[in-house]
């Protein structure tokens, strides 16, 4: 219980083995996506690379957004005892300009550079990404392949207004999250209440925004895949996906920081409270699946069953059952207990299953709209993903590096996230 | 041979309390239960309570909440009385979540409010123990069982020694007891 022994002046060093294993997964990552577009020689090896890099895009922009929504609802409970790790999200925070980059990288290529397809037997130019409503000629009364569904929804399905929503709405979490982290930071050097205040007003303002905003950035980015189907839960569903999995990112990293000798402050009634926050959060992801599954499952309109029939190809259907082992039945039994949320080892393989989980969740979200039944599974998705989490995990920890400290030392709860004891 | 059954120290402060509790145990003086009207952090640890088994009995409520309903619409919608209802199959799983899961959750919930009350005797129709009525009010009371803690008069005087603003000998263990 003593908090006298712990030196608030401790800085991250990133360096040694941390480092080096990050940009080897770089160099890994950046092998497997040059490998998926000009080595791989099947037939739809594009496709599948862009779509793996939509996913890791989508799931590194998810993480760092997490890491924003996680501070916000810190600051709007006014919560004292996350303060002790509250540079990990700020962490994130820092690293989301860089994921949205990238994401829009992503979409731009695969939404500009097209490729010659047949559909319902006319030669059309399909981009690699989004091709159910950006190829040229569907909105288009006059063109063979006109489709009234994809016209209808036009309003929203077009490139300028979906590119400029997701500029907008990611550009905003991004500033958003900046000035959380640049109030924090003013608070240290500063001290006193102002900041701390000016944090609480961002917060309410961006949880507004968010709460509005990323369902549509959920519409636009992943649902758009398979343009004739939609669900109005699917942005809930995406949240609580990239909330707990973001969630799980948070406790790995604090967890393998404790494990190398820094945060010596968090004790375990910090690592049970995460805990119950991403077993809360997986019971959440399981609630709005599920609510989404019954209600297609039970309306039985072929419009909208179409995207589980798909899912329940024998393509898919093993992987659909192992998402709901992966996110929803691990996570129940290894951190229902106390014990078991207290203890590193236990959190820390959670954290992983439940990383691998989401990693397949999205896969279940993209590759049927994508690569529809021609799904694979080999080099290019592993390596896209080692690819990434290196990439995230140098830039996050780099960013780390630069805090003046390891705690937001003269936050206004700070003694009381150092005392957190529960039980 | 002196016919008081409990001794009880009284504080004002749940500081002293603590105090009291330490010098207790340097001396060796089993301590019975402590009363609190608050709660104390870190007095489980000091005190060596063990964890409660709460949690084990809302997992078997659970449990028992799930296999209930579980098998009443199975017997009355799939074996006993099979309806056609969207032209769904009789035993369509989906159906059977919602439900489960809410019964799940009413028998934990019910049933850890039950067994709390039943093991703490706050249960309608148990008397409640109370050792001394101020423990629910602005009281902190030790309580030591005065039966083989010899000689009284020490124990006294350590409790006094830690800041007791009162210390009672009783003759019986619960005054809320008639």
């Amino acid at each position: 219980m003593s908090t006298h022994q712990h030196s608030f002046d401790e800085r991250f060093e990133f360096a040694g083995k941390a480092k080096t294993f990050s940009l080897a997964a770089i160099v890994i990552g950046v092998i497997g996506i040059l490998y998926g577009f000009l080595v791989d020689g099947s037939e739809h090896h594009t496709v599948r690379t862009f779509s793996n890099l939509l996913l890791m895009s989508y799931y590194f922009v998810g993480v760092c957004v997490a890491g924003v929504f996680f501070l916000a609802y810190q600051y709007m409970a006014q919560s004292g005892w996350s303060v002790s790790f509250l540079r990990i999200p700020q962490a994130f925070a820092k690293v989301l300009g860089i994921a949205v980059v990238f994401l829009l990288v992503v979409v731009a290529a695969g939404l500009l550079l097209k490729h010659e397809e047949m559909h319902e037997g006319h030669k059309v130019m399909a981009p690699y990404l989004y091709a159910h409503w950006a190829t040229p000629g569907l909105t288009d009364p006059k063109s063979e392949i006109y489709d009234s569904i994809i016209a209808g929804k036009s309003a929203f399905l077009n490139i300028p207004f979906f590119y400029g929503t997701l500029v907008i709405f990611l550009g905003l979490y991004t500033y958003f999250g900046s000035l959380l982290v640049k109030y924090s930071n003013n608070e240290d050097a500063l001290g006193g209440m102002v900041n701390y205040n000016k944090s609480f007003k961002i917060s309410a303002i961006f949880l507004v925004i968010f709460g509005f905003t990323f369902p549509i950035y959920a519409f636009g980015t992943i649902m758009s895949l398979e343009a004739h189907w939609f669900s109005t839960m699917f942005g809930w569903y995406n949240l609580a996906a990239v909330h707990v999995s973001g969630l799980a990112v948070i406790a790995l990293t604090l967890i393998i920081l404790k494990q190398n000798g820094y945060f010596s402050w968090v004790n375990e009634s910090h690592l049970q409270d995460l805990g119950k926050v991403i077993f809360g959060f997986s019971i959440f992801w399981t609630y709005v699946w599920f609510a989404q599954f019954f209600l297609t499952w039970y309306a039985n309109m072929p419009e909208e069953s179409v995207y589980f029939y798909k899912r329940w190809e024998p393509e898919y259907k093993w992987w659909f059952w192992l998402n709901i082992g992966l996110n929803f039945v691990a996570p129940l039994f290894m951190l229902m207990k106390n014990d078991d949320k207290r203890s590193m080892t236990r959190m820390k393989i959670a954290c992983i299953i439940i990383i691998i989980g989401h990693w397949l969740d999205y896969y279940l979200m993209i590759m049927p709209g994508t690569m529809e039944n021609h799904r694979e599974f080999g080099i290019t998705e592993l390596f896209t993903f080692i690819g990434f989490a290196g990439l995230f995990t140098f830039l996050m920890l780099s960013a780390l590096s630069k805090f003046e400290s390891l705690i937001p030392k003269k936050h206004p709860f700070l003694e009381e996230s150092l005392h957190h004891h529960i039980q | 041979m002196s016919s008081t059954k409990f001794i009880l120290g009284c504080f004002d402060d749940p500081d002293q309390m603590m105090d009291g509790i330490g010098k207790l145990q340097k001396n060796s003086i089993p301590i019975y239960d402590v009363y609190s009207p608050m709660p104390i952090h870190g007095i489980e640890a000091k005190l060596g309570v063990k964890e409660s088994r709460l949690g084990y009995a809302a997992f078997c409520f659970g449990c028992l909440g799930a296999t209930v309903i579980f098998s009443i619409v199975y017997y009355t919608l799939v074996h006993d009385w099979p309806m056609n209802i969207g032209g769904k199959p009789h035993f369509a799983m989906p159906n059977f979540v919602p439900f489960t899961f809410e019964w799940t959750i009413l028998f934990t919930a019910f049933g850890m409010v039950l067994t709390f009350f039943f093991a703490t005797h706050l249960a309608p129709g148990r008397a409640p123990r109370v050792m001394d009525l101020r423990a629910t009010d602005d009281r902190f009371v030790i309580a030591i069982d005065a039966k083989g803690n010899v000689p009284h008069d020490d124990i006294t005087k350590i409790l006094k020694d830690a800041g007791a603003v009162e210390v009672k000998h009783n003759e019986r263990k619960y005054v809320s007891y008639e």
